[in-house]
């Protein structure tokens, strides 16, 4: 049965590599791809959106819808995690009689770790809110600024114990947060609509504010992007949490 | 970048990826499946999707890593195949 499934893998591995030999040369501005839809962002994104970093003008502007239904996507993660790993149950429930050198408890122990540690978390912070803000001018943007601001919670969590990280930001905040990026998402949306125009349409929000066009889309792009930011940073902590506790979010770690 | 570069990361990316699921320490395989993360966030950057290379970075290298080691160290390192 083993030789079975690896002759299985291995035809079907050459078969997808001969199908590379049919793809179109690399940079061949003659494929479908290049020839429609891309030309007309590269071309055109900067004075119909008026945003420098054209995969930002993509994901944030002509296909925002796409982008906040991710966002969702993210936000139900994090809930589906919640429901199926959260338990009731504290720890002494779970393991009756917890070994006393257990290796993991003498993280919260080591003094360089946690020194550490700690210098690193705020230059994390402010590299995650750097790569958030300049989404709009150079790679980066909510989702991976939000990634980066997590991980700066999961090194504290990791090199501290699971009650410092709680009291940093609880479950019920973490909840609450990752709700928050989706409605300011789509809740700046609905304020462009107010305006008299289309569902994510940015040059609402220009003129309700009283702004060019330029900083309108701007200002509406760091908006979303923190959104996004919100929400995932969120629902990656609330993650970690179920997945470092047994789902007790009390202990672990 | 230079194409014998590229190549050695290809490398690295099979041998990793072969590795990561024949592996039988699961803390092993998680790692390995990091450091495959990271060569492919590599090869992103050598196409010039640099937006593509952050994201694997970030959630691949970075914080899918860090779930699959709190997952082992929750549950258990041994395989049972």
């Amino acid at each position: 049965m083993k030789k079975l499934t690896l002759a299985a893998v291995v035809i079907a591995g050459l078969l997808l590599a001969l199908t590379t030999l049919d793809f179109p040369r690399w940079g061949d501005p003659q494929t479908p791809a290049s020839m429609h839809v891309s030309a007309r962002f590269i071309e055109k994104s900067l004075e119909e959106m008026a945003t420098p970093n054209i995969v930002t003008a993509v994901l944030g502007d002509y296909r925002a819808f796409d982008t906040m239904l991710e966002t969702i996507v993210v936000f139900t993660a994090g809930l589906a995690c919640f429901f199926i790993l959260r338990t009731r149950m504290t720890r002494e429930d779970l393991e009756p009689a917890a070994p006393e050198n257990d290796p993991l408890d003498l993280a919260g122990e080591d003094l360089v770790i946690k020194t550490v540690a700690r210098t690193f978390i705020p230059l994390i912070q402010l590299f995650g809110l750097y790569v958030l803000a300049h989404g709009h001018y150079s790679p980066g943007g909510g989702f991976q600024g939000g990634v980066i601001f997590a991980a700066a919670y999961i090194l504290l969590a990791v090199s501290h114990d699971m009650k410092t990280a709680l009291r940093h930001m609880s479950e019920r905040a973490s909840h609450l947060l990752s709700a928050a990026g989706v409605l300011l998402f789509a809740g700046i949306g609905v304020i462009c609509m107010t305006n008299g125009v289309n569902f994510l349409d940015y040059g609402g929000l220009a003129g309700i504010l009283g702004m060019s066009l330029a900083t309108g889309h701007s200002f509406a792009i760091l908006l979303i992007e923190s959104g996004v930011a919100l929400t995932v940073t969120a629902a990656l902590i609330m993650i970690f949490k179920l997945l470092s506790s047994h789902g007790t979010v009390q202990e672990g770690f | 970048m230079i194409w014998e570069i590229k190549l050695a990361v290809l490398l690295v990316i099979l041998v990793c990826a072969v590795a990561a699921i024949t592996v039988r320490d699961l803390l092993g395989a998680g790692i390995l499946f990091g450091a495959y993360s990271f060569m492919m966030c590599l090869q992103w950057l050598a196409m010039g999707a640099v937006d593509v290379a952050f994201t694997e970075a970030a959630i691949g290298a970075g914080i899918s890593t860090a779930f699959f080691l709190a997952a082992v160290f929750r549950t258990t390192r041994r395989t049972k195949d």
